[in-house]
C-alpha cells in the first residue's frame, strides 16, 4: 500500500493575546503510528485541533499527498479523511442512543441523500461489521449510556473509521483507561496501522508511546522542537526536549521523621463499590494507595471524606473515634480531599485564585457578622500562590485560564490554608506536565514533613513507588495488599494490583 | 487553549469586553439622554422619583430571583408568591382588622412556607428547580385564588353572608407604598443584598455553591443549608414586594404580582454583565430594573402605545443576553 504524506507548515494561531502556536511544522504517512507530545499548554491538542477543523483563524498551510488542501471546518478535514477521537468522550456521543447509531452517525447526517426512513437494520448490519472488524466486544444495539468509558472510545475509534479514514487523531485516549483496557485500545491500534490508517497519538504516558509508536514529535510552549524515529531516541531525551532541562530526580528528598499514629479506618464500605478497608497512617507518613483504575481507590478517598452517601465503617483519629457523615464533618475533623476530577469537584473554574484558595476555609478570613476580610484574603492568598509556585497573572485571574497543572496546585493550595491534618490527595497528578508533577510531590513531602498524614491515590506505579512510605494495593474494592514500599517493587505492585495473590 | 482571558489586558482596549462591563450603563445613559432631548420634562425630579417608584416593586422581587440563582437555582414562583402575600395583608386588614406589625409578619409567613416548600421538593426530593418552582408558581396561584376566593379583596367589600367587611387598612402601611418609603425599602434591599453576597461568608459560600456544586461540597461547605436559604430569602424577597404592592393598591387583585415574575427574570438578567460580575448580583439587577424602568417611562412619553412596549422590552433583553452570552462563548 503506498503511503500517503500529510504536511503541517508554519502554522500559526493566536487567541486574543497569546500566541498559541507559533510557526510549527508537522508531518505524518499513513501506516505510522506518531506521537504527539509535550507538557501541558505546549500546543497538541490546539495544532490537532486545526488538523481537524476546529479552527478556522489559522495561518500556515496544510499538505496532502503533496497538495495544499484547505481545512476551515471539521467537514473538510472529514472530506480528505482526517478524524479526530476527543479526550471528553461523552460529548461526542448521544447517550440515549444505541451503539450502532452513534457509529453510524456520520451516515444518518451526511449519506442519506434522499432517503427519509432510516434502515436501522442495514445501520446495525455495518456497525457490527465494524466492530468485528476491529476486534470489539460489544453490542451494537446497547445504549452507549450503558458503555464504559474505554468502550464509548471504542464507539468513536469505530465511528471515524466508517468513512474513508485515513489519519486518526487521538487525544489522550489512554488516561482514563485500565492496563487491560489500554491494551485493547493498542490493539485497535495496530489493526488501523495494518490498514493504512496514520495514528496521531497525543499522550502524557511516555511508556506507552514507546511502546506503540513509530515516530515522535515533540512541541514546547506553541513552537514545534524536534521529531525523532522512536527507536532512535530515548525516554529521558524526550523529557529533557519537552522540559528543555535536563531531567533530574522528579522525587523530592525524602529524609523525614514519622511520628504516632494519626488516623485509622477500619471496615469502610459504601455497600457497592468497596468492602471491609482497613488503614492507618501515622504522622508524616505517606501511605499510597495503588491500584489500576476503576479499583475502588477514588470510592475509598471518597468514604473516607464522608463524600459518599451510604458509608460504613469506624474512622479513629489521634486514637479517638469521630463520626465524618459529611465533607462538612471531614473538614471540621481536620481531613482535606484533593479530588480525582479537577475541574468537576477540585477548582471552581469560573472564579479567581484567591476565591479558590480560601473557599474551604472562609472562617479564617472573617471580621465581624461573617463580613469578609478582603486584605486578609488578598495577602494570604498572594502568598500562598507564591509560595507553592503557581503560574498566574495576579491572584484575580479566573481559574479556568490557568494550566491544568495551576489547577491543581490551586486546588492543593487550598487545602494547605486550611491546615488539615490528613490530606487525601487522588490522583493528584493526572494529566498535568512533567514541570508540575515535580512541584506536586514538592509539595506533599513537604507537608509530610510538617508532621501530617498523607493518603496518596494513584495508578501510576511509579509515583507510589517514588513518594510513598506504605503501599495498600487496591484490588476490585479491597485492599489486597499492605507493604513497605521500600521492600516492594513496582513489578510486584503490578501484579497484585492485576488481582495477583 | 487556556491563558486567553489574562493576556486581555496586555491588549489593551477590547470593545467587547468594554460593551460587556458597561453595556448595560451605557445604554441607560444613552436612553436618559435621548429621552431628555425628546422631552426634557424626562429629566425633572418628579418623573425621576416616578421611575424609581414604578421599578420598586419590581427590582425587590427581581432581588429574590438574585439570591436563588445565585447557588445556581431558579425560583419561578416569586411572581405567585407576591400575589399571595398581597392578598394575605390586605386580607388581615379587611377581614380580620388586625394591626400593620400583625398583617405583614403573617403575610410573610405565608411566604416563607412557600419557600420551605420550594426547599424541601428541590433539596430533598430533588425536583429540578426550574420544574419545581413551576408548578408551585400554579399551586400558589391557586391557592391566593382560592384564599380570595376569586374576588378583589378592598375595604367595604361585601362578604359572601351579606355584610360589608368593616376592618380599615392602617394608615402606616399605606405610607410602605408611597415616596419615599417605597424608594427606600428597595434601596434599602438592594443594599442589604449587595453587602450579603459580596462582603459577606454566606454570599461567597452561595457564588462559591451556584459556580460547582460538587467542588463546593467536598471543600466542606453545607450546601443543602445555603441552598434552603437561598429558597427561603428569595420567597421572602417576593413576600415584601408583594406587601408593598398591596400598600400601593390597597386591593388585593387577582393574581395582581403574577406580572411582575417576567420583569423580574429580566432584570436579573440584563444585570448579569453589569460591571463585568458575570454573575447574578443584587446592583446589577438594579441597573436591570433601572433600565427597564427608563425604558417603560420614556417611550409612554414619546407616546408609543401600550401595546408596542413588549417589543422594546424583549428587544433590549435580547441585546443584554447578546452581550452576556457572547463574551462568555
Amino acid at each position: 500500500m503506498k503511503a500517503t504524506l500529510l504536511e503541517m507548515k508554519n502554522i500559526s494561531i493566536e487567541f486574543p493575546g497569546v500566541k498559541a502556536l507559533d510557526g510549527v511544522d508537522f508531518k505524518t504517512l499513513t501506516g505510522r503510528t506518531h506521537a504527539l507530545i509535550g507538557a501541558n499548554g505546549a500546543g497538541k491538542s490546539t495544532l490537532m485541533k486545526v488538523l481537524s477543523g476546529a479552527y478556522n483563524h489559522f495561518t500556515g498551510r496544510i499538505y496532502y499527498d503533496g497538495e495544499e488542501i484547505n481545512i476551515k471546518e471539521p467537514r473538510d478535514a472529514q472530506v480528505h479523511g482526517i478524524q479526530i477521537v476527543y479526550q471528553e468522550v461523552d460529548t461526542a456521543l448521544i447517550s440515549y442512543l444505541t451503539v450502532g447509531e452513534n457509529i453510524m452517525l456520520n451516515e444518518l447526517v451526511s449519506h442519506m441523500g434522499n432517503k427519509q426512513f432510516v434502515n436501522y437494520k442495514q445501520i446495525h448490519k455495518s456497525a457490527t461489521e465494524i466492530l468485528a472488524s476491529l476486534n470489539m466486544d460489544v453490542s451494537s444495539k446497547q445504549l452507549v449510556s450503558e458503555l464504559t468509558l474505554a468502550e464509548k472510545q471504542m464507539v468513536l475509534i469505530a465511528r471515524a473509521t466508517t468513512s474513508d479514514c485515513k489519519f486518526l487523531i487521538l487525544d489522550e485516549p489512554t488516561a482514563p483507561l485500565s492496563h487491560t483496557e489500554t491494551e485493547k485500545l493498542f490493539e485497535v491500534v495496530a489493526r488501523l496501522k495494518a490498514n493504512n490508517v496514520g495514528i496521531i497519538f497525543i499522550s502524557h504516558r511516555l511508556p506507552e508511546l514507546f511502546e506503540i509508536c513509530d515516530d515522535i514529535t515533540v512541541m514546547r510552549n506553541g513552537r514545534f522542537i524536534i521529531e525523532e524515529k522512536i527507536s532512535e531516541t530515548s525516554v529521558n531525551r524526550v523529557v529533557e526536549h519537552m522540559i528543555g532541562e535536563k531531567l533530574k530526580n522528579q522525587f523530592p528528598d525524602m529524609e523525614k521523621e514519622i511520628g504516632d499514629l494519626l488516623f485509622e479506618a477500619q471496615d469502610i464500605a459504601d455497600g457497592d463499590k468497596i468492602t471491609g478497608v482497613d488503614l492507618q497512617v501515622r504522622a508524616g507518613e505517606i501511605i499510597g494507595l495503588a491500584g489500576l483504575v476503576g479499583a475502588g481507590k477514588t470510592e475509598i478517598c471518597k468514604a473516607l471524606f464522608g463524600a459518599t452517601k451510604d458509608a460504613t465503617g469506624t474512622i479513629k483519629l489521634h486514637g479517638k473515634k469521630v463520626k465524618v457523615m459529611s465533607p462538612q464533618q471531614a473538614v471540621k475533623n481536620g481531613l482535606a480531599l484533593v479530588p480525582e476530577e479537577r475541574r468537576k469537584e477540585g477548582v471552581l473554574i469560573l472564579e479567581n485564585v484567591a476565591t479558590n484558595l480560601t473557599s474551604s476555609h472562609l472562617d479564617n478570613f472573617l471580621k465581624v457578622f461573617s463580613f469578609l476580610d478582603f486584605r486578609k484574603e488578598r495577602k494570604v492568598a498572594n502568598e500562598m500562590v507564591a509560595s507553592i509556585g503557581v503560574k498566574t497573572p495576579s491572584i484575580d485571574t479566573k481559574v479556568q485560564n490557568l494550566s491544568g497543572g495551576n489547577q491543581q496546585k490551586v486546588a492543593i493550595g487550598k487545602w494547605l490554608l486550611a491546615d488539615a491534618d490528613i490530606y487525601i490527595f487522588d490522583e493528584p497528578t493526572k494529566g498535568i506536565d512533567v514541570g508540575s508533577k515535580k512541584d506536586v510531590f514538592e509539595l506533599i513531602a513537604a507537608l509530610a514533613k510538617r508532621g501530617k498524614g498523607i493518603i496518596y491515590a494513584s495508578s501510576e506505579l511509579a509515583e507510589i513507588m517514588g513518594i510513598t512510605d506504605k503501599v495498600y494495593i487496591i484490588y476490585d474494592g479491597e485492599v489486597t495488599k499492605e507493604v513497605p514500599t521500600k521492600e516492594t517493587t513496582e513489578e510486584e505492585l503490578l501484579y497484585f494490583s492485576t488481582g495477583g495473590r | 487553549m487556556a491563558r486567553n482571558a489574562d493576556a486581555k489586558k496586555e491588549q489593551g482596549f477590547d470593545f467587547f469586553d468594554f460593551l460587556y462591563r458597561y453595556g448595560t450603563i451605557v445604554t441607560i445613559v444613552v436612553l436618559i439622554i435621548l429621552f431628555w432631548l425628546a422631552n426634557p420634562v424626562f429629566l425633572q425630579l418628579g418623573n425621576i422619583v416616578n421611575i424609581l417608584r414604578s421599578i420598586s416593586i419590581v427590582t425587590i422581587i427581581a432581588i429574590g430571583i438574585t439570591i436563588s440563582l445565585s447557588v445556581n437555582g431558579f425560583d419561578l414562583s416569586v411572581g405567585s408568591t407576591a400575589s399571595l402575600t398581597n392578598a394575605v395583608v390586605i386580607s388581615m386588614f379587611v377581614w380580620y382588622g388586625q394591626s400593620t406589625p400583625i398583617a405583614i409578619v403573617v403575610a410573610l409567613a405565608a411566604a416563607l412556607i412557600v419557600g420551605l416548600l420550594n426547599a424541601f421538593l428541590i433539596v430533598k426530593v430533588r425536583i429540578p428547580d426550574m420544574l419545581l418552582t413551576l408548578a408551585m408558581m400554579f399551586i400558589i396561584q391557586g391557592v391566593a385564588l382560592t384564599y380570595t376566593r376569586g374576588a378583589t379583596i378592598s375595604e367595604n367589600m361585601i362578604m359572601p353572608d351579606g355584610s360589608y367587611a368593616e376592618g380599615k387598612i392602617a394608615g402606616a402601611f399605606e405610607k410602605l407604598g408611597q415616596v419615599p418609603w417605597i424608594i427606600l425599602i428597595m434601596i434599602a434591599v438592594v443594599v442589604f443584598v449587595h453587602i450579603l453576597l459580596n462582603y459577606t461568608k454566606h454570599g461567597r459560600y452561595m457564588y462559591v455553591i451556584g459556580g460547582n456544586v460538587e467542588a463546593a461540597r467536598l471543600s466542606g461547605i453545607p450546601v443543602n443549608k445555603y441552598k434552603v436559604a437561598a429558597y427561603l430569602l428569595s420567597a421572602a424577597f417576593a413576600g415584601l414586594g408583594g406587601i408593598i404592592l398591596a400598600s400601593r393598591l390597597m386591593t388585593a387583585e387577582i393574581n395582581a404580582g403574577g406580572s411582575y415574575l417576567m420583569d423580574a427574570v429580566a432584570a436579573v438578567f440584563i444585570g448579569l454583565s453589569v460591571l463585568g460580575a458575570g454573575k447574578p448580583n443584587a446592583l446589577g439587577t438594579f441597573f436591570g430594573a433601572v433600565l427597564i424602568g427608563i425604558l417603560a417611562n420614556g417611550l409612554v412619553m414619546m407616546s408609543v402605545p401600550y401595546y408596542a412596549m413588549d417589543i422594546v422590552k424583549g428587544t433590549v433583553l435580547a441585546l443584554a443576553l447578546a452581550l452576556t452570552y457572547y463574551k462568555m462563548k
